[in-house]
C-alpha cells in the first residue's frame, strides 16, 4: 500500500539552559500508519511532541503538515488544524460533564448565545457510537475511571476530525481488556487514514500495534525502521547504545556492614507493593526504573512523607518508625527531592535561609534565639565546600542556576549530619560540569561511611556511580544487579518486567 | 558586609557600561520599585506647603501616637500574610477584647457597671485583665490556625467564619446583665492612665504610654520573626510549604502558632482601643483588619508568601497614617478619603506584584 507523508519534522533543535534537549531531529509520519516513538526517559520524545504542539518554542527546524509549513502557538491551534494529543496525564475539567469536556471552547450555540445542549449531546453520542464507547455524555468526569476518561479524550480528538493523533503512554493505566478496545479504536483510525504517533515503553504493545518505529536517544534521532524488521533486542540496543566515557569520578568507596534494611514496604495511597532491600554503610545503592515505577515513592515512604500501609524500616538492626520528615531527620535520614522547584527550594528566601532551615537547632543559643554568626559560618562553610556560585549569602536562591541551587540544598541536608541520604534525581537539570562535582560529593559521602540511596533516570549515571542497583517496575522490586557487571540491556529488561 | 561606598562605585561602573535602552530600564525600574515612597515624599511636601502646621511637633506627635495604636494589629496580621493567608477576624477580635477589658476595668462607683463584684482596679488587676484579653485573642487565633492547618481551608474562609462568630459573641456580651447593647463606658482612672497616661511630651502634645508598649511589641515581633526557629519556619512555610514539610518543619504547628500569635496581638489592640475611644461599643473594631492588611501590603509583606519585614510593616502603617492625617488637615471629606485609600492599596499591590512576576 502506498502512503503519503502526513507530518514531517525537519531538523528540530531545542536547547534548555545547559542541556541540548533536541539535536537536529527528523521525523516523518505517513498517512494511515501507526508510528511508535521510543527512547529512554529524557531521550527527547516528549520535548519533540511539545515542539509540535507549540508548548515549547523550537530553536530551529521546520514542521510540515500535508506539505504546508506550520508553527503552532498552542495545543488549541494544533487541535483546530487536526493535530491532537491524548496525554499521559489527562488535562480535563473534572467537575464538568463528558460532553462539556469534548466541546469545551467550541460549544455549539443557539442564536450565538445559548449553548445548544441537545446538539452537543447528539454529536457526542454520534462520536461514541462510531468508536464503540459506552459512556453517558452527561456523566461527570471525576466519577469515571481513568480508562474511560482517556476514551473521552480520544473521542475529543476524533470529533475535531484530527489527521494526526499522538498517544502518550496511553496504556499505562488500562486493563488488558481496555487495551484491546484501545487498539481496536487505533486500528480503525488508521484505516481511516489518520496518522498516529504512539509513545510507549511497552515493547510487546509496540511490536503489535505499530507499522514504523523511530528510536531516539539523548535528544537525537537514532533510527527509523518498519516495525517487523526490528526485534525487541534491537530496539533496546538502539535505545541505550552509547559509550560510557569518564564522566564519572573513580569509585573509591568500600561498602561495609548492612545499615539500612527495608522490609515489605507497601503504599497506602500509591502502587508500591512489598518493596524490600538492604543498603550498607559506605554503599551507593541505585534505584533504577521507568517513570512512575515507584522509585520516588520508595524514597518518600522511607522518609515518612508518604503513608505506608505496611512495611518496616531497620537502622543498624533496630526498627525505626519515620512517621514524619521531622522524625526521619532525627533518625539521621535526609531526602533530596526530585522536583527541586516544587519541594526543594524556598525561592524567595536567601541562600543562607535555604541552607540552615533543617538544622536550626545548631544555632540555638540560651534555648530560644538563633545566632546570626553561626548561621553565617555554616552557610559559608558549605558555599566553600561545594564551590557554590552565589554573589552573597543574602542572594535569593531562585536567582541561582539549577546546579547551584542543588548544591545549596545538598548543603542543607549535610548540615543535619545524616547517616542515610536519599537522593532523588540528584543531577536533574544540571549542566555536565556540575554533575561531575555532585558525583564526587556522593562518593565522598560514601567514603565517610554514609549510606546513599540514589534514584536516577539516567542509566549511565547509575552504572557509573552506584555499587548495586535495585531495578523497580510497576511499584515492585523487579531485580537487583551489580553495577560493575551489568548492562543497560539487563536493567531495561528488568524495568519492563511488571509494566 | 560590603562597604556602601564601594557598592555605589560598583553600581556607577556597571551603569556606565549599559546601553541606552538598559539605562532607560534602570531608571523606570528604579522609579516603579520605589514609586510609593516617591509619591509619599511629593505628597508630604505638598501638604507641608499648603498647611505648614502639618510638620509641627504637635502634628508629628499625633502621627506617632496613631502609628503606635495601629501597629500591633498589623504586626499580627503580617504573619498570616507571610503564610500567604489573611485574617478577617482581627477587627472583631479586637472589638470583643476591648469590651471584655472595658467591663473588667470599669470604675467601681460607676452606676452602670456591668459586673459589680469585680476586684478593685489595681496595677495587678490591670495586668491580669490584659493577660485575659490577650489570651481570648490567642484562643480565637488558635481556632483560626487549627482550621487552616488541619483542614487545609483557605484562611479567608476560616477567618470570615470566626469574624461572624466573634461578632455574635460581642452582641451576646453586650446584652449581658441587662446591658441591652449599651456602650461600655465609665472606664477606671487607673486603666486610662495605664494605657493612655502621659509618657513624655513632644512640644505641647503628650505621648501616651501605649507608644512605649508598641515599641516593646515591635522589638518582640522583630525578634520572633528574625531570631527564632519559629520565625524561620514561618518564612519557610510561607515560601514553599511542601519544601518546608520535606525539610522537617512542622507545618501544622507553625501555621497554628502564627495565627495564635496574631490573635494575641489583636487581643492587645482591643485592650488599648477602649481607652483610646473612651468607651466600647458593639461596633468597635469594625473593619480594623482592612487598615492592618493594607499597611502590611503597602510595606511589602507580599501575598506571594515568604517575604516581609517588620520595618516594612512599620512603614506601611506610617504611610497610611500620614495619608489619613494629611488629608484630614487638607480638609478632604471622608468619602474622598476612602477612595484615595483604596486607590493606594491597589497601586501598592500592583507595584509589589510587579517584583515577583517572572520577566520573559
Amino acid at each position: 500500500m502506498e502512503h503519503d507523508v502526513l507530518l514531517k519534522m525537519v531538523d528540530i533543535t531545542k536547547t534548555f539552559p545547559g542541556v541540548k534537549a533536541l539535536d537536529g531531529v527528523n521525523f516523518e509520519l505517513k498517512r494511515g500508519t501507526v508510528h511508535a516513538l521510543m527512547g529512554e526517559n529524557g531521550a527527547g520524545k516528549s520535548t519533540l511532541m511539545k515542539c509540535l504542539f507549540g508548548i515549547y518554542n523550537k530553536d530551529s527546524g521546520q514542521i510540515f503538515l500535508e506539505g504546508k509549513e506550520i508553527n503552532f502557538k498552542s495545543s488549541k491551534e494544533a487541535l483546530d488544524n487536526g493535530v491532537a494529543m491524548v496525554h499521559q496525564e489527562l488535562n480535563q475539567a473534572l467537575k464538568r460533564s463528558v460532553m462539556d469536556n469534548i466541546w469545551l471552547g467550541r460549544y455549539p450555540k443557539i442564536g450565538g448565545i445559548a449553548v445548544n445542549e441537545r446538539k452537543m449531546y447528539h454529536d457526542t453520542m454520534a462520536v461514541f457510537e462510531e468508536l464503540g464507547i459506552n459512556v453517558d455524555p452527561h456523566r461527570i468526569m471525576s466519577t469515571m475511571p481513568v480508562s474511560q476518561r482517556q476514551m473521552v479524550e480520544i473521542a475529543k480528538a476524533v470529533s475535531y476530525h484530527s489527521k494526526v493523533i499522538v498517544f502518550d503512554e496511553p496504556t499505562s493505566s488500562l486493563t488488558e481488556e481496555e487495551v484491546e478496545h484501545l487498539f481496536r479504536i487505533i486500528n480503525m483510525l488508521r484505516d481511516r487514514g489518520v496518522g498516529i504517533i504512539y509513545i510507549s515503553h511497552k515493547m510487546a504493545e509496540i511490536k503489535r500495534i505499530s507499522d514504523y518505529i523511530t528510536v531516539m536517544r539523548d535528544g537525537q534521532w537514532v533510527a527509523t525502521e518498519p516495525a517487523d524488521k526490528l526485534e525487541m533486542n534491537d530496539i533496546i540496543r538502539l535505545m541505550v547504545g552509547r559509550e560510557l566515557t569518564n564522566q564519572f569520578p573513580p569509585k573509591t568507596n568500600e561498602p561495609g556492614e548492612v545499615y539500612l534494611k527495608v522490609e515489605g514496604i507497601t503504599g497506602m495511597y500509591n502502587q508500591l507493593r512489598n518493596v524490600s532491600f538492604e543498603a550498607r554503610r559506605g554503599e551507593i545503592l541505585g534505584l533504577a526504573g521507568l517513570d512512575s515505577s515507584g522509585r520516588t515513592e520508595t524514597l518518600e515512604s522511607i522518609f515518612g512523607i508518604r503513608t505506608r500501609k505496611d512495611g518496616k524500616i531497620f537502622l543498624d538492626g533496630k526498627p525505626c518508625q519515620n512517621r514524619s520528615s521531622h522524625e526521619s531527620i532525627k533518625n539521621g535520614f535526609a531526602l533530596l527531592t526530585e522536583e527541586r522547584r516544587a519541594t526543594g527550594i524556598f525561592g524567595v528566601l536567601s541562600v543562607k535561609d535555604n541552607t540552615v532551615i533543617s538544622s536550626l537547632k545548631r544555632h540555638k543559643r540560651l534555648g530560644f534565639y538563633l545566632s546570626e554568626k553561626s548561621q553565617r559560618e555554616d552557610t559559608q562553610r558549605y558555599i566553600d565546600a561545594m564551590h557554590t556560585k552565589t554573589p552573597t549569602q543574602e542572594t535569593k536562591i531562585r536567582s541561582l542556576s539549577g546546579g547551584n541551587q542543588q548544591k545549596v540544598i545538598i548543603g542543607r541536608w549535610l548540615l543535619t549530619e545524616p547517616e542515610v541520604l536519599l537522593l532523588d534525581e540528584p543531577t536533574r537539570g544540571i549542566d555536565v560540569g556540575a554533575k561531575y562535582e555532585i558525583y564526587q560529593l556522593i562518593l565522598d559521602l560514601a567514603n565517610k561511611g554514609k549510606t546513599v540511596l540514589m534514584v536516577s533516570s539516567e542509566m549511565p549515571e547509575l552504572l557509573g556511580v552506584c555499587d548495586r542497583i535495585i531495578v523497580m517496575s510497576g511499584g515492585r522490586v523487579a531485580g537487583e544487579v551489580d553495577a560493575a557487571n551489568t548492562t543497560q540491556e539487563e536493567i531495561m529488561t528488568l524495568a519492563a518486567k511488571y509494566v | 558586609m560590603t562597604n556602601p561606598v564601594d557598592k555605589l562605585q560598583r553600581t556607577a561602573a556597571e551603569y556606565k557600561l549599559m546601553d541606552a535602552k538598559d539605562k532607560r530600564r534602570y531608571w523606570t525600574d528604579g522609579i516603579l520599585n520605589n514609586a510609593l515612597y516617591i509619591l509619599m515624599a511629593i505628597f508630604v511636601v505638598y501638604t507641608a506647603i499648603q498647611k505648614p502646621n502639618f510638620l509641627s511637633l504637635g502634628s508629628l506627635a499625633n502621627l506617632l501616637t496613631q502609628v503606635a495604636a495601629y501597629l500591633p494589629m498589623a504586626l499580627g496580621i503580617g504573619g498570616c500574610i507571610v503564610l500567604t493567608g489573611t485574617d478577617l477576624s482581627a477587627g472583631r477580635v479586637a472589638g470583643l477584647t476591648a469590651a471584655v477589658a472595658g467591663v473588667l476595668l470599669q470604675k467601681s462607683d460607676f452606676a452602670n457597671k456591668m459586673f459589680t463584684n469585680l476586684p478593685q482596679v489595681t496595677v495587678g488587676w490591670i495586668l491580669a485583665s490584659m493577660l485575659i484579653v490577650v489570651l481570648i485573642g490567642a484562643v480565637i487565633g488558635l481556632v483560626n490556625g487549627f482550621f487552616v492547618a488541619k483542614f487545609s481551608l483557605h484562611p479567608f474562609i476560616v477567618t470570615l467564619s470566626t469574624q461572624l462568630i466573634t461578632y455574635g459573641i460581642i452582641l451576646w456580651f453586650f446584652g449581658l446583665n441587662g446591658n441591652n447593647g449599651q456602650p461600655i463606658s465609665g472606664l477606671s482612672r487607673e486603666y486610662k492612665d495605664f494605657v493612655g497616661g502621659e509618657l513624655f511630651r513632644m512640644g505641647n502634645t503628650p505621648i501616651p504610654m501605649y507608644a512605649l508598649y508598641a515599641v516593646v511589641l515591635t522589638v518582640l515581633m522583630w525578634f520572633i520573626w528574625n531570631k527564632t526557629t519559629f520565625g524561620k519556619n514561618m518564612f519557610a512555610v510561607g515560601s514553599n510549604a511542601e519544601a518546608a514539610r520535606v525539610s522537617g518543619v512542622n507545618v501544622f504547628m507553625t501555621t497554628v502558632l502564627v495565627h495564635t500569635l496574631a490573635g494575641a496581638m489583636y487581643g492587645y489592640s482591643g485592650f488599648i482601643e477602649g481607652v483610646r475611644s473612651g468607651s466600647v461599643a458593639a461596633s468597635t473594631g469594625l473593619n480594623a483588619e482592612c487598615d492592618a492588611i493594607a499597611a502590611c501590603v503597602i510595606g511589602g509583606v507580599s501575598f506571594v508568601g515568604g517575604t516581609g519585614k517588620i520595618s516594612g510593616i512599620i512603614l506601611g502603617v506610617l504611610v497610611l497614617r500620614i495619608i489619613f492625617v494629611a488629608l484630614t488637615m487638607l480638609g478632604v471629606d471622608s468619602s474622598s478619603l476612602y477612595i484615595i485609600k483604596g486607590a493606594i492599596i491597589l497601586c501598592a499591590c500592583s507595584l509589589d506584584m510587579r517584583k515577583y512576576l517572572v520577566k520573559k
